[in-house]
């Protein structure tokens, strides 16, 4: 009959996988089934499109394939959350950013300590932010906006991609060097927020250039300075937001993080294939298109991700808690 | 014209060996799970999902789209062969369908029903083809203020169109708003309503609740029954319609398609009124009403069209607006995230050969659906004679792999039985499990967007009567609760639903 042999293949697919996972870690022919890679925020949004190029070149490098799944909401601790809660076998890893480092200032009873509930693989891209606003705002240019912005401070609203966010973050280095208290509309990640920006409904965002880049290019939004200390190449015309702010800078970066406990080849093995991925010439390519550039091949080990990482913990522990901003 | 241009790129896109292949089988799939009673399109689609995880994301929707609309084209075989609707879209074409059969022209009636449906289906590829670009256009204007109003809007359309009491069927879609609201708060992370169980922390699984309540709690209420199907003995007759058939067919086909096109793209799953307004109208303009019942091809034809026709149009909310307006949508929401497409108005943009591709390929899977289901029809039938207690444990069984294989945990399988439980005391005490999953579709969204509506207006609810589409779309989701209550309306919903 044709359901029952059709079911049957079903079935046979679906226990293979079921069944391969205990075989794995003993014999450590790691990967033998494919690895979930968790992206805590929603798909299409800048995070997600760096994991994605990333998890398309590691599933050539492993041979399983690296499957993206998004666990949006809460400023990504709810993803985050679930890494740390994973068995750490190497087949549930994650891609996230700056909003790790800040999780500890913002959320008081976060249940998994962010340094040592996780092992940390390697960094991935620094990306520079791009100060936009919506199309129909009459500012032309920085100086204009930031007027704009300290004299009409009741009516500006910002949109960002939940607390803790990078798109949060920047924001809230803006409003304490403006010393302004804007509105800000939380979304479910930066594509969604992007969405509502290109219709006008809230009037800026500080976002990566990854999602920015193309909407400014065709003038659906306006863009106004990046956040680096230097131009960025990709939006040659827009000035470093530090002409303004001194001393302004930020720049979301983004690295891979697995459950804390991975066993030595695993890790290893993860590792040289993030490695790998970040040399993939398609990656670097889409990279550059996107805005965006790996970081220095020297940042992408587990030891430099995990400095890094105890540094933007300090760092952004002092900035959140001088602005008083609270997840919960 | 770049109506063609678009419409010629997503033929290619479709029309592309691998596509090709994945339309047909979601096609064969969706006939199959058509004809077989207890397992609707909702429970294979979550079942078959996680399979698609390596297709590229154009051809994974193609083929779980191909599964929907098929089950509508397998849903009327066997209402019209036994009597018994496979898919609730169906339950009108067995009223005149099955009286067909037993006269003997049960070969007519298939035909007539294919013959419709891929006329319906032709014509509503069109109608998103048309529908989308302006569709995209209008979704720029809308904010989250608008996006809540259309949504409650929605949701009182689901209440007007559920089956029985408006009471019951309002706190069904309170009940799905109230379980979407369990686990972490998006915003603040806080835990809300788990009980401090910890597997409720990331909310309940859409699949474990749409395979509980669709797939396992409707295997035990038809198990209740003693099984007797009353396979057709008679023959089937000849399949192509004769030539008066097929004239007095043809205004009911144009306008159960036009019906079907336009309740389909309204939010709150307007399809699923499609055929029943479709079987109305036919015997309001009928010369004979009384021939309506007893076999009148006119009952067969406007429906099927209507039915298919809905069913593809209620792919425009999704596309355009990234609002689910049923809960095979709300599906292909989250199929569409794991492939890294957000619903919405940017996906005519961002992924213009998934939209214009899955458009093309509902055509082509029409095409695929007539030869399925005519020459094929002897295969369907004997499956009709498999016996319940052999499919039974076979689809229960499916249910629990594919749902463990959705996230490896098995607390889903656990909580499917618990889902199953709670979907059957439900069923037992009256209620439509359909609304339910509306509400708990939509009630997440409805949440983050009236926190972002509440947040750009400052704190003022006024936002919902300055905007003139919000306060239009909720005048209109009032007008639509208030009609569903009024005693003659009232009256008259249930006559038409028991017709």
């Amino acid at each position: 009959m044709g359901f029952t042999r059709r079911a049957a293949m079903i079935g046979a697919i679906a226990a293979t996988t079921a069944i391969l996972p205990n075989w794995a870690v003993a014999q450590s022919n790691f990967p033998t089934k494919p690895i979930t890679l968790i992206v805590p925020a929603a798909a299409g949004g800048p995070t997600d499109t760096v994991a994605r190029l990333i998890a398309e070149s590691m599933t050539k490098t492993l041979g399983q394939t690296v499957i993206v799944e998004n666990v949006g909401g809460a400023g990504g601790t709810i993803g985050m959350g679930r890494v740390a809660k994973s068995a750490p076998d190497g087949y549930t890893i994650a891609v996230w950013h700056i909003a790790h480092a800040t999780a500890p200032a913002l959320y008081e009873n976060l249940k998994y300590n962010v340094v040592q509930d996780f092992d940390h693989l390697g960094r991935i891209t620094d990306v520079p932010m791009t100060l936009v606003s919506k199309e129909s705002l009459p500012t032309k240019n920085l100086k204009e906006l930031l007027h704009w912005i300290r004299t009409d401070k009741e009516k500006v609203t910002y949109g960002h991609a939940g607390i803790g966010s990078a798109a949060h973050l920047c924001m809230l280095i803006l409003m304490n060097d403006l010393r302004v208290q804007l509105k800000g509309i939380s979304y479910r990640g930066t594509g969604p927020a992007m969405n509502d920006l290109l219709g006008g409904q809230f009037d800026i965002m500080c976002d990566q250039t990854t999602n920015t880049t193309n909407q400014i290019k065709d003038g659906k939004i306006k863009g106004y300075a990046v956040t680096t200390k230097t131009k960025v190449n990709s939006v040659p015309n827009l000035p470093p937001l530090n002409t303004e702010l001194k001393g302004f800078e930020v720049s979301a970066w983004h690295a891979m993080w697995a459950p804390k406990g991975l066993p030595k080849d695993v890790s290893a093995k993860l590792v040289a294939a993030l490695q790998a991925a970040l040399k993939d010439p398609k990656v670097v390519e889409r990279f550059a298109s996107l805005g965006t550039e790996p970081v220095d091949p020297k940042q992408v080990t587990p030891d430099a991700l995990r400095t890094h990482l105890s540094i933007e913990v300090q760092r952004w522990g002092d900035v959140i808690k001088r602005a008083g901003v609270k997840g919960n | 014209m770049d109506l063609v241009a678009n419409l010629a790129q997503g033929f290619a896109t479709a029309a592309t060996p691998s596509n090709l292949l994945l339309c047909f089988v979601g096609c064969f799939i969706g006939t199959l799970v058509g004809v077989l009673p207890g397992v609707g399109p909702i429970a294979t689609i979550a079942m078959l999902m996680p399979l698609t995880y390596k297709f590229d994301p154009t051809g994974a929707i193609i083929m779980l789209a191909g599964i929907y609309y098929g089950a509508q084209y397998g849903g009327s075989t066997t209402a019209i062969l036994i009597n018994v609707p496979g898919e609730s879209s169906s339950v009108v074409t067995a009223l005149d369908g099955h009286a067909m059969a037993k006269t003997g022209r049960a070969g007519a009636a298939l035909g007539i029903a294919a013959i419709g449906s891929f006329a319906a289906g032709t014509v509503a590829t069109v109608f998103i083809a048309l529908l989308g670009v302006p569709m995209t256009k209008l979704a720029l204007l809308f904010g989250p203020a608008d996006y809540f109003a259309l949504m409650v809007l929605g949701l009182a359309l689901a209440v007007m169109l559920a089956r029985g009491p408006v009471l019951k069927a309002l706190i069904m879609i309170v009940v799905g708003v109230l379980l979407s609201t369990i686990g972490q708060d998006a915003e603040t992370s806080d835990e809300r309503l788990t009980l401090g169980i910890e597997s409720l922390a990331d909310g309940i699984d859409f699949a474990v609740l749409a395979m509980g309540v669709f797939g396992v709690a409707e295997i035990i209420r038809n198990l209740e029954s003693v099984e007797k199907r009353d396979v057709l003995k008679a023959k089937i007759g000849k399949l192509l319609p004769t030539i008066a058939e097929l004239r007095q067919s043809f205004w009911p086909i144009a306008r159960g398609t036009g019906l079907g096109s336009i309740l389909g793209i309204l939010p709150g799953n307007g399809a699923t009124l499609a055929p029943f307004a479709s079987y109305t109208l036919e015997k309001k303009l009928a010369d004979d009403p009384t021939r309506f019942g007893k076999g009148a091809i006119e009952g067969v034809a406007g429906p099927e069209s209507a039915n298919n026709a809905g069913a593809q149009t209620s792919f425009v909310p999704l596309l355009t607006l990234g609002i689910p307006p049923n809960a095979v949508m709300a599906l292909l929401v989250g199929a569409m995230t794991i492939h890294g497409v957000i619903p919405g108005p940017q996906v005519m943009t961002k992924n213009s050969e998934l939209f214009w591709g899955l458009i093309a390929s509902m055509w082509v899977g029409n095409l695929m659906l007539l030869v399925i289901n005519l020459p094929l029809i002897g295969l369907w039938v004997r499956l009709l004679k498999v016996p319940y207690r052999i499919l039974f444990p076979s689809i229960i069984l499916f249910c629990c792999i594919g749902i463990y294989s959705i996230n490896n945990n098995p607390d889903d399988v656990l909580a499917i039985g618990a889902a199953s439980i709670f979907g059957y005391v439900i069923i037992k005490l009256g209620f439509e499990p359909a609304p339910m999953l509306l509400g708990f579709v939509l009630g997440k969204l409805m949440e983050e967007k009236l926190r972002q509506a509440l947040g750009i207006s400052r704190g003022s609810f006024y936002v919902f009567l300055e905007r003139p589409i919000a306060l239009a779309l909720l005048i209109g989701a009032v007008i639509i609760v208030f009609v569903a209550v009024l005693p003659m309306v009232r009256k008259r919903r249930e006559e038409a639903f028991q017709e």
